[in-house]
């Protein structure tokens, strides 16, 4: 069993590197759409003996959300925006991917030093859902476009789900639903911010997003 | 019950709203509805409504605070925006037929409804899940309403805010995983009172990791140095209403949020820890605000500025614990109602003389809007904390504590950055309601019924200078059990 959920985790980081990796925006979204699935599995591979409904129930409903409905309202955001690639981001794409295994080395040094009281999933399990969260935040704070920070958005909040699961830290289904359902309006509220401002400035790079600062406010706009 | 109708009330009206075509009647179910939440809350200050929801809801003497806080400032919101929606609808003619499914106005009130109802969400929970979900959700609810103008600015202003936030909040959700590791036994239950019992056993290194994390989380919502990016495009942005309610009642909210990791953390015994980085944001929060007021060009930045300072004040009080905590929660009480004041009767300036520069806003008192000007000046002296104020006895109780514990360098950078906002408004506040007004300016007539313009503002200044002059026990009571709870008295 445990060989599943090694696979299951390896490929998540896998599917990090290519996301950190990639230029073109729908590449992105299929892949946070194929990890999020992957994660959305999580419940069901980990114990196959101690199934319930409240676990299917779950696993089904953040399956469609992340595997479907997201990329659904990614895609439409894209097409609306009409946009193909990410723009030059900051660095390149080699320092990315470079900034991506330098993130899980960090994530396995600082895993490394946390005491565990739980039982873990699998040892590997804590680095890699670090590993998500720093790629998520790094992809924010590094591209250029509003639609790949929504997505690094979404890789950060699968490392957090990873978490969870890893640490198999139980909480009520209801609470889980409702976090996911958040995650679901943060989404669709973002994907409607995006088709504004691409309505707005003709593009959706938050670079030119700078008109608010303190002191130097430019006079034209009297 | 009374607790599920305080949540369910707004949040039903608010999503019928959206589907309301008559103006009026719209309005008038958001004047309804602020005004049985105001009443269900007053009775909840008489009689302690009981826990719901298997303990997932239920009210405690910081809640209480809090509750009466927003409630109190969202009715007076809604008196003021009711009159700032019916202006806007006659000024531009254009709105309503600009595309979208439901109307400008629609979204507006029903985002407002949906806004106060997850704001009380947050303050009733008792389940840590929960709050998070219902502080996420606070964002979401907001985000349109900053939006409302439909300008580049505001845009700018709505993403921003939405992306900022809600990655705050994301560490804020691991933060809450590593708490539910912290938590030793195995039932994984984080409801606040079990946790509380349980916070003997708690492992201490996951429970600091967790405090670090749901801290600067949700300081990140609530406007604390150097997370607060967010906070003065959003306040300057959006509608001054909703400036209101951001300033007074959400970044309290946030605040609620660390407060109740806090209370596991006092019980766990790691209190020491948490005061010494509610005391490190809340000075560098402060010191910021002092350093961005002195050259800032924007009235509404200003007072988005000296929200972020106040924020840092509240941390600071709850940091220093004993007497500073009960300074702390008066100081929210007063701050929240004066800069909703404040707030409103910036609204008032913008639509009279169109801009927010404040070099070219000159002599309002000697102009139309006489009673705005004279409050704005009075709202200036109330917010800096001059004596007859809320904000005075507040600030005064923080400082005594800090001479009563020897902290001199902090006394020393706290004062200093309190003269220099005090300097930096004053010349702002002077500038603008004296002098002689600009003639090339174009003002624009605020409507006849300017009573309601003021009113609301007024109401909120007496009541300031009534606490700063008189608490009445019931009151201080209530503050008082409140501080205990945070490890104060």
């Amino acid at each position: 069993m445990s060989s599943w959920v090694d696979l299951a985790i390896i490929s998540i980081v896998l599917l990090n590197l290519m996301v950190i990796s990639s230029s073109r925006i729908s590449a992105c979204i299929q892949i946070t759409a194929l990890q999020g699935i992957i994660i959305g599995l999580f419940p069901l591979i980990v114990d196959l003996n101690s199934i319930t409904v409240g676990t299917i129930v779950f696993s089904a409903v953040s399956v469609a959300l992340k595997g479907f409905v997201f990329p659904c309202l990614l895609f439409r955001a894209q097409r609306e925006a009409n946009i193909r690639k990410e723009v030059e981001s900051i660095g390149g794409y080699p320092f990315s991917l470079l900034m991506g295994v330098a993130v899980f080395l960090i994530s396995c040094w600082l895993s490394s030093r946390l005491p565990y009281t739980h039982p873990l999933l699998s040892k590997w399990a804590v680095p890699v859902s670090l590993a998500a969260f720093f790629t998520g935040l790094f992809i924010i704070v590094s591209r250029v476009k509003a639609l790949t920070q929504v997505i690094g958005y979404l890789v950060l909040e699968n490392g957090i789900y990873l978490f969870g699961m890893a640490l198999l830290v139980k909480q009520s289904l209801l609470v889980e639903l409702a976090i996911l359902l958040d995650i679901f309006v943060a989404v669709f509220v973002m994907g409607i911010a995006i088709f504004h401002i691409s309505r707005e400035f003709d593009h959706i790079d938050t670079q030119n997003l700078d008109e608010l600062k303190d002191w130097v406010i430019s006079q034209q706009e009297l | 019950m009374a607790i599920t109708i305080l949540i369910a009330a707004p949040l039903i009206t608010g999503f019928v709203s959206f589907f309301i075509r008559n103006d009026y009647f719209r309005r008038f179910l958001l004047i309804t509805c602020a005004g049985i939440h105001l009443a269900l809350t007053c009775s909840a200050l008489v009689r302690r409504p009981d826990a719901c929801w298997g303990g997932c809801f239920a009210l405690d003497s910081i809640g209480v605070i809090f509750l009466t806080i927003t409630s109190l400032l969202f009715l007076g919101a809604v008196i003021y925006g009711v009159k700032y929606l019916c202006d806007e609808k006659r000024h531009s003619n254009d709105v309503s037929t600009e595309g979208g499914f439901f109307s400008p106005e629609a979204v507006f009130i029903g985002c407002l409804l949906l806004f106060l109802s997850t704001m009380t969400a947050v303050i009733v929970s008792r389940h840590l899940g929960v709050l998070w979900v219902a502080i996420e959700a606070t964002t979401l609810a907001s985000a349109p309403l900053i939006y409302f103008h439909r300008t580049k600015r505001s845009l700018e202003a709505t993403w921003k805010y939405l992306l900022i936030c809600s990655v705050g909040i994301a560490l804020a959700l691991l933060g809450i995983f590593f708490l539910a590791v912290a938590i030793a036994n195995d039932s994984g239950d984080l409801i606040l009172n079990k946790v509380i019992d349980n916070a003997a056993q708690m492992n201490i290194p996951w429970l600091k990791a967790a405090f670090l994390f749901i801290f600067v989380g949700y300081g990140t919502k609530m406007g604390l140095a150097p997370f607060h990016t967010w906070l003065p495009d959003a306040h300057s942005e959006a509608p001054s209403v909703v400036s209101a309610l951001l300033s007074g009642a959400l970044l309290n909210c946030a605040f609620l949020g660390i407060l109740r990791m806090y209370q596991i953390c006092i019980a766990a015994g790691l209190a020491k820890y948490c005061q010494e980085i509610f005391i490190l944001f809340g000075l560098l929060s402060v010191f910021f605000a002092a350093f961005f007021i002195l050259g800032q060009l924007d009235y509404k930045r200003m007072l988005a500025y000296s929200s972020i300072e106040h924020m840092g004040i509240l941390a600071l009080g709850v940091g220093l614990g004993g007497g500073a905590v009960l300074g702390a929660m008066l100081n929210a009480f007063s701050h929240s109602l004066t800069k909703a004041g404040l707030f409103f009767i910036a609204g008032n300036i913008l639509s009279h003389y169109g801009t927010k520069y404040i070099s070219e806003v000159k002599g309002i008192i000697k102009g139309k809007i006489r009673w705005s000007g004279i409050l704005w000046f009075i709202g200036f002296l109330l917010i800096t904390g001059t004596p007859p104020s809320g904000i005075f006895l507040g600030k005064f109780m923080i400082l005594k504590e800090a001479v009563y514990q020897g902290r001199y360098w902090l006394i020393l950078i706290f004062l200093l950055s309190l003269a220099i906002i005090f300097i930096g408004m004053a010349r702002i506040f002077i500038s603008m309601t004296q002098g002689v007004p600009s003639e090339k300016v174009e003002t624009r007539p605020l409507t006849r019924n300017r009573f309601w313009y003021i009113s609301p503002s007024a109401v909120f200044f007496i009541l300031v200078v009534i606490m700063g002059v008189y608490l009445p026990t019931w009151l201080l009571k209530i503050l008082s059990g409140a501080a205990e709870a945070l490890g104060g008295f």
